[in-house]
């Protein structure tokens, strides 16, 4: 069987999950073996339908309450736990910290290659793939021996989530589990909402980007201002974070955070392929840049040339006359 | 305390990556040298706990003799000492990296100093394998907490916090612990004059490790192919205010 | 994004400070249709103008390169974007404080303000310098940093508004097409192909690839210059704008440190060379930061951080001041380190304006531009032309070898005859062994070596002793020996051989021969077969564009000697006139012969034992040329002299050179001949007979009657330059060239100094002095005069001043010696009457 780590908030199946039980569930039917889930943490039970439209036949439930809260340990011990008792030839989790985590680890306890990052898995002997590196500007196609499940990370938005032609009814099979205490040494203890206010950047359905053409921390008032009037977040590029003018969390890209809104409005910012890598997944980018050859400007969607101190405040005056 | 440091010598890239003309690696005619920015911020770390309790810290890297240049600019960050485990020219995989890293520990801990906190980044910008510190804290027996953004160290205990979805998790773990940070734990200074010089003058610790075979088999490497955007110009300056407008409402951003 | 057009009257290639700058002059002068390409995003496509640190030291001891960056702060100025910071150079050591004399004196040449400092007054300036590593400094008032940048854009955009010029940026040339040797159109990676009849190549360290897209070469090598930048500087936090301190030069470490807002810049000419092949520059998308932005290599600069830690320990020495910034610069080094400026000897419409720094580009771009569109350039230009490298020159093992060892020289002490290491014996003449047995001290000019002096004649200084000159300070005998003036004396009293196998001669034939030579030549060609003629060659300007002597070889034919050293100048001025008709043709003769000088008043006895041509003075005059055998070998003997000696150029054919110099040597020994060198030949010898030099008397920024070689009756047939001639010659000079006499030389130590050309002429009382066109007077050639015992140097003065006896004074190394005018316009300290010549 294939067996894919399947995440959850409160019973709903995290996005991610969904692309790691694509991917597994096409390497399951190319191996033409079923395909399996493994869920930690109480209310697991939840996604059962969820996960069967995935194809999944059999749900490996730990639910007990000692993984009340995430044990990156703990988890791995139950991943091994279940291909123990159901051999596995792969493990699929998604290219979530929490699955690039639970992964390694069960690489490091059981003495096996584990593979990050992978856009493509082809089972056989030996299993070939393809993995992202470089934060995406290159693919290394590979092939992987191993004693024993060969364990895969998926790279985040590489696998567009599929359910199955059909539904598959789900049998749930409790994971034989005991930890110790050492398996529950590293555990969260607490979850704290951040101090910073603002729109999240990762779930705002606009962004509006700030880069080194912004000139100055002031510079920025204006794209709040837009920001505001949209319902957006403010984003900005990794040299605005090194100069200090913001918080590293506002860092869209490569070590930031990678955006996916419905429109990215990029100001002032070049494109060098860090900050690409963060906003490629924006369904439109529109960059206004003094500079009408940024490289931004022909990767983008829409662009208008002009100093963005000239575009956005006529814009925000537009907007609040639309608006009023 | 003591603080030791792992970091990886990696070709900055910052344009379009090219290729050797074998396809096994990345051509490095262009490139400069240095570590991730999730490295410097383990390296600031590392210094400032020093800074603030005390002890020592130690840079370590399992890579090529050039490295040394990676060794020397932690050192002139302010980290007191370095070694460098001889990788040779080969590039090594997870497996045998956690190894060699974790018997530099080791040997640290038989000369009775051993460390009390580990930090490495989260993962190698060119490898991308997320594994290193977790594969080193199992060898070692110790606790690992990947992905942190924010690190309190006191009395035996690292607390440590990390994203997770909108939220903040916190992992409170004994040292000896092993703790893989992100961007963003804090803003790292860059060295000083003063500092470069002192690093120039250090010796650097040599080691020698075993490579061992992990499985993986690089076939090639290739470029993605480049999600092409048609670009509409909207105009130049304000005069492009109405087609904004426009495109605001096209993308559902602004209701119609 | 702008529409691609057709064609263009100009096309100009990168949009650097050079190019953008380029396009504004060619507006302003007219031209309509510009079109400007880069491959980069604009306003900084990613070339050298975008990394540069852009301060300016006005102060060179190259005239052309002081007139280049004066002109181009005043552009700057005009821009709006000129910051006036003043620049102190700092010395470490005492050879350097000497140079610092000699930078002031250059400074007082070319109009420039510059004070001498002590350490203590350097603090004054700089507060956060260690004094103590610092024996003293000089200050220039004028120093300034620009806005490169921003000057492109406003240049660019004045052109585009004034509706001269279409930019295309994004877009990079493909191919350059040629026909018939002229550029016809550009191919651009679009697809397009736009017609033009002129190209411009302002590519900075790009220009060789493009130039070898249409055949021709551009030769510089991107070379790197390491820079970083240390901040935050505490000092410096409340600075307002970008510079408040002045920039120091730390000379004797090749390094500079410059304010630039809250960082402090630090740049270093002192790391070892390090080259950039054109081809291996990343491409724009390739590049981390910019293509010309390289990853700066730490090993390199280490050295560097040292002395500037100990030149600035209070700022640079700062634990909370970072290294924020780092790179591997790349800029363009010519062999010579001078521009690369003219259109291209290998293509016509094909124009190179390249290997600029910041601190001339605009007045480089203009001067270009007025070259394109006039012919003729406001600033002397013939240092920088492109056109000055033979092919050897133009090789990359070459370029880049001279680039290497050029890269140190940027703030190294340059003697003016320091020689160059690399590349070396490339050009030898067939008597290269003879004269190797001779002890020859090798000077080297394009690629030839040649000897300044042999030491086989050191026994001469017994012979001379008490006539020959002597020179105690290291500095003036750098590079020089006294054995050149018992060379001379000798030549006078006996014979002398002289090897002057790297002359460039050129042989032009064909139906329109007369007429072409005549259309070129000042002087009357219209001669007897066998004359041989000196004349100037004049540009549309009737300034000097050459002085060459041309031999009437049959009556459709004629052969050009025209000196090594701006032979490839001379002859693409040549080919460039040549009629279109097929009439004329040219053929570079240079490598087929060889040239021995044989002169002094035994030449006639020496020459006469080897042929049994008649060579009397009646049957052999001056000016006149044959061809007569000497020994087995026919050579051609052309009676004239550059050292105003009888005897003649002997022109022999190169494979039997040597044969020819055994058989004057061994026939000269019962003579007393001794082998001369270029010393005596291109110094000592003309400047007491007052023999005018091309590039340092006649340039085109003087005109013959100001140089005192305006014949009595200008030829009736059209000339080039003509008109303006006649105009010159219709209204007094604004300047006379005069010989001037070193009266005393003696410095307040007690050593005698000793002017070695381009040291200021100043009244008695010191004050400059400039002629009717407001140009400085400056030493234009300096030397020893054996015969005559004195120390000349020769002057361009007002007519006011160019007065026999007058009596005024130069400024050496800091101190003022009278000198006074021996020889007002053209004429000699030693036999004025050319008696010896003519014997």
């Amino acid at each position: 069987m294939i067996l894919c780590i399947v995440e959850h908030d409160n019973g709903r199946l995290e996005d991610q999950s969904a692309e790691a039980l694509t991917m597994a569930r096409g390497m399951a039917g190319a191996a033409g073996v079923p395909l399996h889930a493994v869920i930690f943490g109480p209310g697991g039970d939840a996604v059962a339908a969820a996960i069967g439209e995935y194809g999944v036949s059999v749900l490996h439930l730990a639910d007990s309450d000692a993984l009340a809260s995430y044990a990156p340990v703990a988890w791995a011990r139950g991943v091994i736990a279940v291909v123990e008792a159901a051999p596995a030839e792969a493990v699929v989790a998604s290219g979530t910290d929490r699955g690039n985590e639970v992964m390694a680890t069960v690489g490091a306890l059981a003495g096996l290659p584990m593979v990050a990052n992978c856009i493509d898995v082809q089972p056989g002997d030996p299993y070939r793939l393809s993995r992202l590196r470089w934060a995406g500007s290159v693919v290394e196609d590979a092939e992987l021996d191993s004693d024993g499940p060969r364990l895969f990370s998926v790279a985040p938005g590489s696998v567009v989530p599929a359910k199955a032609d059909s539904a598959v009814t789900v049998e749930t099979q409790p994971v034989p589990l005991s930890l110790s205490d050492a398996d529950l040494a590293v555990r969260v203890l607490e979850h704290m909402v951040p101090e910073h206010d603002g729109a999240s950047l990762v779930d705002s359905r606009v962004v509006v980007g700030g880069g080194r053409g912004v000139g100055s921390a002031e510079g920025f008032a204006v794209l709040d201002e837009l920001a505001g009037l949209l319902g957006g977040a403010v984003g900005v590029s990794r040299a605005v974070t090194s100069l200090g003018w913001r918080p590293h969390r506002d860092q869209i890209g490569q070590t930031g955070v990678r955006i996916a809104p419905d429109l990215y409005i990029a100001c002032g910012i070049s494109g060098a392929i860090q900050h690409m890598v963060g906003c490629k997944s924006a369904r439109r980018i529109l960059a206004i840049n003094s500079d009408a050859d940024a490289p931004i400007m022909s990767k983008a969607d829409y662009a208008v040339a002009g100093d963005l101190h000239v575009v956005l405040p006529a814009l925000v005056d537009e907007l609040r006359r639309i608006t009023a | 305390m003591r603080v030791m440091v792992c970091i990886k010598r990696v070709p900055l890239v910052g344009g379009k990556v090219v290729l050797s003309p074998d396809g096994k690696e990345v051509d490095t005619k262009f490139l400069g040298f240095g570590i991730s920015p999730h490295e410097e911020c383990a390296v600031e770390e590392a210094v400032r706990l020093v800074e603030r309790n005390g002890g020592s810290s130690t840079v370590v890297t399992l890579g090529p003799q050039s490295a040394v240049e990676q060794l020397q600019f932690a050192m002139s960050l302010g980290i007191d000492e370095a070694i460098l485990i001889d990788s040779g020219d080969e590039e090594w995989g997870p497996m045998s990296t956690a190894a060699a890293l974790a018997s530099a520990v080791s040997e640290k801990v038989a000369e009775g100093a051993a460390p009390d906190l580990l930090l490495l980044g989260n993962e190698a910008p060119d490898s991308g394998d997320y594994q290193v510190g977790i594969r080193v804290a199992t060898a070692l027996g110790w606790p690992c907490v990947t992905g942190v953004k924010e690190l309190d160290v006191s009395d035996g205990t690292a607390v440590a916090r990390r994203e997770h979805g909108s939220e903040m998790e916190m992992f409170s773990v004994s040292l000896p612990a092993v703790v893989t940070v992100k961007e963003g734990l804090n803003l790292p200074r860059y060295p000083s004059l003063p500092g470069r010089l002192r690093a120039k003058g250090k010796k650097i610790d040599q080691m020698k490790a075993e490579r061992m075979a992990e499985g993986l088999t690089t076939l090639q490497l290739r470029l993605p192919a480049e999600d092409g955007r048609e670009t509409e110009l909207l105009g130049t300056g304000v005069d492009a205010v109405p087609r904004l407008i426009e495109v605001l409402r096209e993308t559902g951003v602004l209701a119609r | 994004m702008s529409e691609v057009p057709s064609r263009a009257d100009v096309v100009i290639v990168g949009a650097g400070i050079v190019g953008n700058s380029l396009a504004y002059h060619l507006a302003r002068l007219g031209k309509t249709r510009i079109l400007l390409i880069d491959k980069g995003p604009l306003p900084n496509p990613g070339g050298s103008t975008g990394h540069a640190s852009n301060f300016i030291f006005p102060v060179e001891h190259s005239k052309m390169m002081t007139r280049f960056t004066q002109d181009a702060v005043d552009q700057y100025k005009a821009l709006g974007v000129f910051t006036q910071s003043g620049g102190i150079e700092v010395a470490r050591t005492e050879e350097r404080l000497q140079e610092f004399k000699r930078r002031a004196v250059s400074a007082k040449a070319w109009g420039e303000e510059a004070y001498h400092l002590s350490p203590a007054e350097v603090k004054g300036y700089v507060p956060y310098i260690n004094e103590d590593v610092i024996i003293g400094g000089i200050y220039f008032p004028a120093v300034g940093v620009v806005d490169s940048l921003r000057a492109g854009t406003l240049m660019r955009e004045e052109a585009q508004r004034m509706g001269a010029l279409s930019v295309l940026g994004g877009t990079e040339i493909a191919g350059i097409d040629v026909e018939g040797g002229r550029v016809t159109a550009v191919r651009t990676d679009g697809g397009d192909r736009i017609e033009a009849e002129m190209v411009a190549i302002c590519c900075g360290v790009w220009s060789p690839k493009v130039a070898r897209m249409a055949g021709a070469t551009i030769p510089l090598y991107p070379t790197v210059h390491q820079m970083i930048s240390v901040g935050p500087i505490a000092r410096f936090a409340d600075t307002a704008g970008e510079i408040e301190f002045p920039i120091v030069r730390d000379m004797d470490t090749g390094m500079y440190e410059r304010q630039h807002g809250g960082d402090m810049e630090v740049g270093s000419y002192a790391h070892r060379p390090i080259v950039i092949a054109p081809e291996d520059i990343p491409s724009i998308e390739e590049a981390v930061l910019s293509p010309t932005e390289l990853p700066f290599t730490q090993e390199d600069f280490d050295p560097q951080m040292r002395d500037a830690l100990e030149l600035m320990p209070e700022i640079l020495g700062d634990e909370r001041a970072g290294v924020r910034h780092a790179i591997n610069g790349l800029i363009s080094l010519t062999p010579d380190g001078l521009p690369a400026i003219g259109e291209t000897p290998e293509v016509r419409g094909l124009w190179s304006v390249a290997a600029s720094w910041i601190k001339e580009a605009p007045s480089i771009a203009r001067t270009a531009a007025e070259w394109m569109v006039a012919g003729v350039t406001d600033i002397d230009v013939h240092e920088a032309d492109i056109a000055r490298f033979y092919p050897h020159q133009r090789t990359v093992s070459h370029v880049r070898a001279r680039a290497e060892e050029g890269f140190n020289k940027t703030y190294a002490i340059v003697h003016p005859l320091e020689q160059f290491e690399s590349v070396r014996s490339v050009r030898r003449s067939p008597m290269y062994s003879r004269e190797e047995a001779l002890g020859a001290e090798f000077f080297e000019t394009v690629g030839w070596e040649r000897p300044q002096w042999y030491g086989s004649n050191a026994p001469l200084l017994e012979e001379y002793a008490g006539r020959v000159s002597s020179r105690p300070a290291e500095w003036d005998a750098r590079w020089w020996s006294p054995i050149i003036d018992a060379e001379h004396l000798a030549m006078r009293d006996r014979v002398g051989i002289v090897d002057l196998s790297s002359f460039a001669v050129f042989d032009v034939r064909g139906p329109g021969a007369l007429s072409y030579i005549q259309h070129l030549a000042l002087a009357q060609m219209d001669v007897g077969v066998g004359r041989v003629v000196y004349t100037p060659l004049l540009d549309v300007a009737g300034g000097f564009k050459a002085d060459l002597t041309i031999m009437r070889m049959a009556s459709d034919e004629f052969r050009v000697v025209t000196g090594g050293g701006l032979g490839m100048v001379d002859k693409k001025w040549f080919v460039d006139h040549l009629p279109g008709d097929g009439s004329v043709t040219l053929f570079d003769a240079t490598s087929a012969w060889c040239t021995i000088g044989v002169w002094g008043p035994r030449a006639r006895d020496l020459v006469g034992k080897l042929t049994d041509a008649d060579i009397s003075a009646q049957a052999f005059k001056y000016g006149t040329c044959k061809w007569i055998e000497l020994g087995d070998i026919p050579v051609l003997a052309s009676r004239i002299s550059y050292v105003g000696e009888l005897g003649w150029e002997l022109y022999v054919p190169m494979d039997e050179g040597a044969h020819a110099w055994d058989l004057l040597f061994e026939a000269g020994q019962p003579l007393g001949a001794v082998p001369v060198g270029m010393g005596v030949y291109a110094t000592t010898a003309r400047i007491e007979k007052g023999y005018r030099a091309y590039g340092n008397e006649l340039t085109p920024e003087y005109d013959p009657v100001e140089a005192g070689l305006h014949r009595r009756v200008v030829k009736k047939e059209d000339f080039v330059g003509k008109r303006a001639h006649l105009v010159q010659r219709s209204l007094p000079p604004a300047a006379i060239l005069c010989t001037l006499s070193v009266d005393t030389s003696v410095s307040k130590g007690g050593v005698p100094r000793f002017p070695l050309g381009k040291e200021v002429i100043v009244t008695p009382d010191g004050d400059p002095i400039s002629d009717r066109k407001g140009r400085p007077s400056y030493v234009t050639s300096a030397g020893f005069a054996p015969s005559v015992g004195q120390y000349l140097v020769m002057s361009y003065l007002p007519p006011e001043l160019a007065v026999k006896d007058m009596r005024l004074a130069v400024e050496c190394m800091g101190e003022r010696y009278p000198v006074t005018v021996v020889v007002a316009g053209n004429g000699a300290v030693f036999d004025p009457e050319n008696e010896r010549m003519r014997a």
